[in-house]
């Protein structure tokens, strides 16, 4: 088991981010979490990702503790938020790099992770603040791909790509969930969903309702 | 794929700090103007050769201070401006080495202003410096620049994702520096013989900032990264 949430309680001071929320997710999987604005999605995102802390109930992440062991989780997951974490000043590949280093990856290791995500020839060596939100967005994927991040947790990530940039991230998914990640997003694309991934979960009012 | 050492980390947090500086210039086309104008403005502003040979040593120190206040806004602003901060403390980047890794690329930053201002201070104010104040002059700038990167990694990471920061780490470091400006200007004095001032005297502000610099550096690698989680 991946992720295993069992009546998760998260306060953000008395407000229940999350009101007693279960979930399961196994290896492999492409988990996609659907719900309205508000309702947790992120919450549950940022909870897997060992970043909030659980108030009541029980939640693990790749077998570790969240309330014990929250390091070890960031060290194995990998979090794509609304922003890409990226140094502006930077080029593609020296982004990449960095995070590499970060992580031990070799350089051949980086090169690799750019060309699965197209960042190749004058692309990589463009600064990031020159790059398209579409190109941005694959830099930052690329780096979970270095970091061989075994939980990929991905908030809204199709937000400011074009039709095709859409098409390729899912291609991206999809190959990193059969290389073994397992994959959970939140996003309101409801077609996207059920086309990519293996199961839909609604979220609302705190709480994993299906 | 095994964790580098905390050593490879903060060398590559440092090696970052300074290619984005490098790359993005602020610090050459503008914090370095800045610290320079500072310089000119006090010459003008005294306009006694005698009142500047004597107060050179604090007037550099003091341009330097009010440099470090940019130089540190920017160093985490270029963290902050796409979430790159939150991403170190999400992927649990050992928050130790990048304390040490923010210091040493702010204290080379440190380093490069401090000898533009000396050679400022020399050309505008006149000071020259004897030869046996060399060794406690060399001193006195290694030990204040490295207390100044510790204590301005240390505030800069606390204020990093605050509201109004820019106007709030002026005011939450000059207190706290305020000991580093008094010694090194002191010691900095006695290296250059101003106003009747011996080496010898020079010595005990340097363990000053010696002891500074030691308080700050483990208060840093103990709390930074608990601040950084905050």
């Amino acid at each position: 088991m991946v992720v295993d949430l069992e009546e998760a309680v998260v306060l953000y001071g008395n407000y229940p981010a999350l009101a007693g929320a279960t979930l399961r997710v196994e290896a492999g999987e492409i988990v996609w979490l659907q719900g309205p604005n508000g309702a947790g999605k992120t919450t549950v995102l940022r909870l897997c990702a060992g970043l909030l802390p659980v108030s009541r109930g029980h939640a693990t992440v790749l077998g570790c503790d969240v309330a014990h062991d929250r390091q070890s989780i960031r060290h194995r997951v990998g979090l794509l938020g609304h922003t890409n974490g990226l140094f502006l000043d930077l080029t593609a590949r020296e982004n990449v790099l960095f995070w590499g280093r970060m992580a031990g990856a070799s350089r051949a290791e980086c090169n690799e992770a750019m060309h699965r995500m197209g960042l190749v020839d004058a692309l990589g060596d463009r600064r990031v603040s020159a790059l398209s939100a579409g190109q941005k967005r694959r830099v930052a994927l690329a780096i979970l791909v270095v970091r061989r991040a075994e939980l990929w947790l991905l908030d809204e990530p199709h937000t400011s790509l074009d039709e095709r940039g859409r098409d390729e991230l899912d291609d991206v998914l999809r190959q990193a969930a059969s290389s073994g990640a397992t994959i959970v997003l939140a996003s309101h694309e409801v077609d996207r969903a059920h086309r990519l991934s293996s199961r839909v979960v609604t979220v609302t009012g705190g709480r994993v309702v299906s | 794929m095994s964790r580098p050492r905390t050593g490879a980390v903060a060398r590559a947090i440092a090696a970052k700090d300074l290619r984005i500086e490098w790359r993005s210039r602020v610090i050459v086309n503008q914090i370095l103007p800045f610290s320079g104008l500072v310089m000119v403005m006090f010459a003008l502003a005294l306009d006694d050769d005698a009142m500047l040979q004597r107060t050179a040593g604090g007037l550099v120190w003091l341009a330097t201070v009010f440099s470090l206040f940019l130089i540190v806004q920017r160093a985490y602003a270029v963290d902050t401006q796409d979430g790159a901060l939150d991403a170190m403390r999400v992927a649990g980047v050992d928050m130790q080495a990048m304390f040490v890794g923010k210091s040493l690329a702010l204290a080379g930053q440190l380093f490069a202003l401090e000898l533009l201002l000396f050679i400022v201070a020399m050309v505008l104010y006149r000071v020259s410096t004897p030869a046996e104040g060399v060794v406690l002059l060399v001193t006195t700038v290694i030990t204040a620049t490295v207390g100044l990167a510790f204590v301005g990694t240390l505030y800069g990471g606390l204020i990093a994702g605050a509201k109004g920061r820019d106007s709030l780490l002026p005011l939450l470091l000059l207190p706290v520096v305020a000991p580093v400006l008094l010694g090194a200007t002191r010691a900095t004095e006695s290296a250059l013989q101003s106003g009747g001032a011996v080496v010898m005297e020079g010595w005990p502000w340097v363990a000053v900032l010696v002891v500074f610099a030691g308080l700050f550096g483990v208060g840093g690698l103990l709390s930074f990264g608990a601040l950084i989680e905050e």
